[in-house]
């Protein structure tokens, strides 16, 4: 499996260097998305083939590159054949989408070459088992992505999204890198296989915990270290942000995973306090910015953030339950934390695909420009409807089930013993409702702002229907969504093998049971079935539809809206999104972003239009990245002398640092 | 044969149900209008508008696209589906395994997330202020009720409907603080997700504070008959919630007999009726609130749902 | 002592933890003394179940003290207050219902964890009350704190008398005479504090402290 897995690399790396040859040509873009496809789909199937058959322990593969000493370490087990299967799931639609998207591309040559290494980055992350591998992957992975970020450059935004991009991606890199020092020791063993299993004393457990949520939090866009996450992954082209939201957070997902759970081994019980903490704060905070955006695949950037923080909140219940040796528990909360992995990477996947087709469409990220679009585009619309209910955590689809075995874990933790955890988890079970109740919230408005009403502007009068491979891509996404939402069974004992790796426990099987129902713990605890309950709403629709239809009026008269007998042409009267977002603004937003309204109404007979202006301030962005920016500016003025002076005061500061390095080494003790 | 049983019992919940929902709805107008000093009414009035709409033609908005038109049929078997699954005569029937108490909170949200749409898809200024306020009251009303069913799960070990109004039947579960607190936090929300006063005024079709029938502005015909009958039900579902968590005595046991259904049903009705007349009374004696009020309304209701998790989750240790 | 005992109790005293969140939450000046007064009947019918339920006659005293005197003579003599200062229209800006109501969850929770923890041994009956009791001096104190107007700071003041008295009935073999003194105190305290509000009406013609801030300087 390995050796397949890395042969699909390998032709990816290939298409890498295709791409950069025939950027520029027509013929470049179905070559290079199409074997992207194929590796892609040949790296999924063996990862799922990993994952229904977990190789031997001897897969690993060494290949003679990196440190000479040590080699390249890649290997596959339950763990990241499950991400592996994600990835390239994710990536093998992104290139079937680029088929057909690619063609509106204006730099293709600014795509084409990083698309491939991305995706190989990405899979290399995965399989690597080493500290060096893992690192260069990881560092290989980032830097492509910049790079698709900086394909439209020439756009300031996207200028600054790319720096602050590179800033934050050093920053998580050097945290895991001392992460992975920490964990290798004095010793120096880089190999994962000799980090497992080392005893390790109570504060450097909980410096590593602490790094690999700052290095693998960054990446993933945990609150606080999200800043650039809504900058960057909008900036690139659709496909790629789809990728980035959908898929490398994954991948983050998975550093953190890997690091804690498995190479770690036992961490003190308040570790799972500080996850969940982290994790409640980022799903309900993403879910409130995303809720005050009008770039619509900005909001997608910032709803990726409340996911995130779901998984996290589940992670970190796995790790409460962990710690005390409730492995029945963990496996539930593990799985869950998985199962939304997957499934927030195939409905962000699709709502960013779905952007894609809308800003094709109309050149326009702005849903306040927007509107009426399910006229003109039926088969994007119905099919970002689909993942704005699966994202809404509503059932039938997939979104729910995750979140419904999350609040089963939820329930499990009465039987914890510390009181920390007994009091913070109800809470945090409070904060996920709320982050889900206000998701919904969010979509009805992404969705009903973009694609319902009136067309609020020409571009999106003259909008068309997209390609039929773009098209394609979506469907077979919301195909996915339907079919993890109503048969979720199956997954979750796909899922066992990774949650026996991680916590050392897993749930019931779920092949067993009739009816292809999912029961976390006994049948008389909870029970959910999404094949029963899609039925049961498919058929009591289809009944009202015919007897109303049969027995009833059929007839349907088109007319003006109605409207309170005042309908008004101009579209806009309609509600924007910004007025949509008002209530929930005032309740919410008020207290976390201090968000003030100010109307100046001039007096009447002044022929001036009243303004409404509403000020917000990020809490983050102000408290603790201004003042760490202003002290980089000010100690770099204060350095900026250092650039004029003469060669002999080099020479004696080179002398000086030369004289206090070697009087450290000389007191040490 | 027990199984064609079982679902001939299923199937008649789903028929009662359905053919209860507007009696409840014309009984509580009914009272209130006796409370008012008014006739009101006939409690068959419901009945009679539903057949009146059903039979004129559906007037769509020009610009109205598949959704408006799909919207209602989906709410009503979302909130169908949902009030199926609440114990109401009896508890145990055979589908009621295949959603729990938090999967019957997401059907309804669902319904709603399909409603909401609907209200912003001709595009007029009625149907979007409805539907932001109607997603700004969801957005507290879930998370209480979702703290409220962790409540209930907590106590009775479980989010199965049938499990826990088993469990409630028994006299060993006592008073309970956090059960208190889970009552009136649940009476709470079913008023502000019913849309009735003091959160929204179901009579008012004028008023610039109006909810739900802001949303439902542009509906006419059998479409609007469709999204009366879903209010209709979830206003049944939410008495019957009530009913069945707090007062479950009464209700058939699963494999008991025919008598006990009756007894079932009658005891069902006497609680309708009863949760009727208290909604009526509690409806005439107060004022409706301002729209920016209401968050503070169910803030509270969440609270209060939080408080009762927090001191299940501390009480467990003692 | 039976089951239902202990269920009772329970309830009683999660009732005035209710009631306290009821009088947070409340910004009228009339329904906050009324809902003070339902506080005070809860706290009479509780502390008259723990005399049934330890059997000590002598509790039933202080629940006939509680029900005359913060039950009805003081919601009264305040009504009179407020008419009679001509406020009772006045609606209190409070610093936003829902971080109070935050703010006294964790109260809660703070006080169960540290009362839980900290009386392993004690019977659980007492332990509960004692949890209860501390929750609602905790909340009686930040209403104190989160209220400008005077009055409704006393209202604060005498919720938090009402947890002291469940935490004394709570807690065994607390004298009579110690009750009867904290309820006179409780007493004068009101008359004192009654006097100021009048004082303060005549001298700044409000009673909104924000004013008294204004005099010393403080605020802008």
């Amino acid at each position: 499996m390995t050796v397949v897995s890395l042969a699909c690399v390998a032709v990816l790396l290939a298409t890498a260097v295709v791409g950069m040859a025939a950027g520029r040509h027509p013929a470049g873009r179905p070559l290079v998305y199409g074997l992207g496809l194929v590796a892609t789909v040949v790296a999924f199937g063996s990862a799922v083939a990993a994952m229904v058959a977990p190789p031997a322990a001897a897969s690993e593969v060494v290949l003679p590159l990196g440190l000479p000493w040590l080699g390249a370490h890649f290997r596959i087990d339950a763990l990241s054949a499950f991400f592996l299967a994600v990835v390239n799931l994710g990536a093998a639609f992104a290139c079937l989408y680029g088929l057909g998207y690619g063609r509106h591309e204006e730099a293709p040559h600014r795509v084409l070459p990083f698309l491939p290494a991305f995706l190989a980055g990405m899979n290399l992350v995965v399989m690597a088992a080493d500290a060096f591998g893992f690192l260069l992957s990881w560092e290989f992975m980032s830097l492509a992505s910049w790079a698709l970020v900086l394909a439209h450059h020439r756009d300031p935004e996207n200028g600054h999204a790319g720096y602050v991009y590179l800033v934050m991606a050093s920053f998580g890199t050097l945290a895991l890198l001392l992460t992975l020092g920490l964990l290798a020791g004095p010793d120096g063993g880089y190999a994962f296989a000799a980090m497992r299993g080392v005893e390790r004393e109570a504060g450097m457990a909980t410096l590593v915990l602490v790094l690999a949520l700052i290095g693998a939090g960054s990446k993933a866009g945990l609150v606080p270290l999200h800043v650039w996450l809504p900058l960057a992954h909008p900036a690139a082209p659709s496909h790629v942000s789809a990728l980035m939201s959908g898929v490398m957070t994954k991948v983050a997902i998975y550093g953190f995973v890997r690091i804690v759970f498995d190479l770690l081994g036992p961490s003190p019980w308040w570790s799972g306090m500080v996850v969940l903490a982290i994790g409640g704060a980022s799903a309900v905070l993403g879910v409130l910015y995303a809720l005050m955006q009008t770039d619509l695949k900005r909001l997608l950037a910032y709803s990726t953030i409340e996911n995130v923080g779901i998984v996290f909140v589940a992670l970190g219940l796995a790790l409460a339950f962990r710690s005390n040796g409730m492995a029945l528990a963990a496996a539930l909360a593990f799985t869950a934390a998985l199962l939304h992995v997957l499934n927030h990477s195939l409905f962000k996947s699709l709502l960013f695909f779905g952007a894609g087709a809308v800003l094709s469409a109309t050149h326009e990220r702005n849903v306040e420009r927007l509107g009426g679009l399910i006229h003109r585009m039926p088969a994007t619309s119905a099919l970002f409807l689909v993942g704005c209910v699966a994202i809404s955590a509503l059932p039938p689809l997939n979104g729910f089930v995750s979140e419904w075995l999350a609040f089963q874990a939820v329930l499990q933790s009465p039987e914890l013993p510390q009181w920390g955890l007994r009091i913070m988890v109800p809470a945090v079970g409070g904060l996920l409702a709320l982050a889900a109740a206000l998701a919904g919230a969010c979509f009805v408005r992404a969705f009903g702002i973009t694609f319902l009403g009136r067309p609020r502007s020409a571009a999106a009068e003259a909008a068309h229907e997209v390609d039929r491979l773009s098209i394609a891509a979506m469907a077979g996404l919301g195909v996915l969504c339907l079919l993890a939402g109503i048969l979720p069974g199956t997954l979750i004992d796909a899922l066992a093998p990774a949650a026996e790796l991680a916590v050392g426990g897993r749930m019931p099987a779920q092949q067993a049971v009739d009816w292809l129902t999912i029961v976390p713990i006994a049948e008389s605890r909870s029970s959910y079935n999404g094949l029963l309950v899609f039925l049961f709403i498919a058929a009591s629709a289809s009944l009202a539809v015919l007897a109303i239809h049969r027995f009833a009026s059929r007839a349907v008269r088109r007319a003006p809206a109605w409207d309170c007998g005042f309908p008004v042409p101009s579209p806009d009267t309609q509600y924007t999104a910004g007025s949509f977002a008002q209530p929930i603004r005032r309740v919410f937003a008020s207290m976390a972003f201090r968000a003030r309204e100010r109307v100046e109404m001039p007096p009447p007979g002044d022929p001036r239009p009243a303004r409404l202006t509403v000020e917000m301030h990020d809490p983050v962005w102000d408290w603790l990245y201004a003042p760490v920016a202003a002290a980089v500016g000010w100690i770099a003025d204060r350095m900026n002398r250092l650039q004029f002076l003469t060669i002999r005061r080099y020479l004696g500061m080179v002398f000086l640092s030369l004289v206090g390095l070697l009087m450290v080494i000389a007191l040490w003790p | 044969m027990a199984l064609i049983l079982d679902l001939l019992v299923q199937g008649a919940q789903m028929a009662v149900v359905l053919l209860l929902a507007p009696l409840l709805t014309g009984f509580v107008r009914k009272i209130k209008a006796r409370l008012q000093r008014r006739r009101g009414a006939s409690v068959l009035q419901p009945y009679r508008d539903l057949a009146r709409l059903l039979r004129k033609e559906a007037v769509v908005a020009e610009n109205a696209s598949w959704l408006f038109r799909a919207a209602p049929y989906l709410m009503v078997a979302a909130t169908w589906v949902a009030a199926a699954l609440v114990p109401t005569f009896a508890t145990g029937l055979i589908f009621s395994w295949s959603a729990d108490l938090i999967a019957i909170i997401a059907l309804l949200g669902s319904a709603r997330f399909f409603l909401a749409l609907a209200g912003m898809d001709v595009g007029t200024s009625f149907g979007g202020i409805g539907a932001s306020r109607e997603m700004m009251i969801a957005s507290l009303a879930e998370p209480a009720m979702l703290l409220i069913v962790f409540t209930l799960a907590l106590t009775a070990g479980s989010t199965q409907l049938a499990t826990i109004a088993e469990l409630f039947t028994r006299p060993e579960v006592g008073l309970r603080v956090s059960l208190g607190l889970a009552l009136v936090a649940l009476v709470m929300v079913a008023i502000a997700e019913n849309g009735r006063i003091p959160i929204d005024n179901p009579a008012t079709h004028l008023e610039l504070t109006m909810v739900h029938e802001a949303m439902v502005l542009e509906y006419s015909g059998r479409h609007l008959a469709m999204i009366e009958l879903a209010a209709s039900l979830k206003l049944l579902l939410y008495v019957s919630l009530i009913a069945a968590l707090f007062v479950p005595w009464g209700l058939a046991l699963p494999g008991t007999g025919g008598g006990a259904y009756a007894v079932g049903l009658v005891t069902y009705l006497a609680k309708l009726a009863v949760g009727g007349v208290l909604l009526a009374v509690f409806e005439t004696s107060i004022a409706k609130m301002r729209v920016f009020r209401v968050p503070e309304f169910l803030g509270a209701a969440l609270m209060l749902g939080l408080l009762g998790t927090l001191l299940l989750f501390v009480s467990r240790s003692l | 002592m039976g089951d239902l005992t202990f269920d009772i109790a329970h309830m009683l005293a999660g009732g005035l933890v209710l009631l306290s969140f009821v009088m947070l939450y409340q910004d009228r000046l009339y329904a906050l003394l009324n809902v003070y007064a339902l506080h005070a009947v809860v706290l009479a019918a509780s502390v008259a179940w723990q005399a049934f339920a330890q059997d000590a006659p002598h509790l039933y005293v202080t629940a006939a003290i509680a029900l005359a005197f913060k039950a009805v003579v003081i919601p009264t003599a305040l009504h009179r207050i407020i008419r009679r200062l001509g406020i009772h229209r006045e609606i209190e800006t409070v610093g936003g219902v829902g971080p109070t109501m935050l703010a006294g969850m964790g109260l809660v929770a703070l006080s169960l964890a540290v009362m839980l923890r900290i009386t392993p041994e004690a019977e659980p009956l007492a332990r509960e009350d004692l949890a209860f009791a501390l929750s609602v001096v905790l909340l009686g104190l930040l209403m104190m704190v989160t209220r400008r107007n005077a009055v409704s700071q006393v209202v604060g003041f005498m919720s938090l008398e009402n947890g002291l008295v469940l935490a004394a009935a709570g807690a065994k073999g607390m004298p009579l005479v110690v009750e009867i003194s904290v309820a006179f105190s409780i007493l004068i305290a009101f008359i004192v504090i009654g006097i100021f509000l009048f004082r303060i009406r005549e001298r700044f013609d409000t009673v909104d402290l924000h004013a008294l801030d204004r005099f010393r300087g403080e605020r802008r």
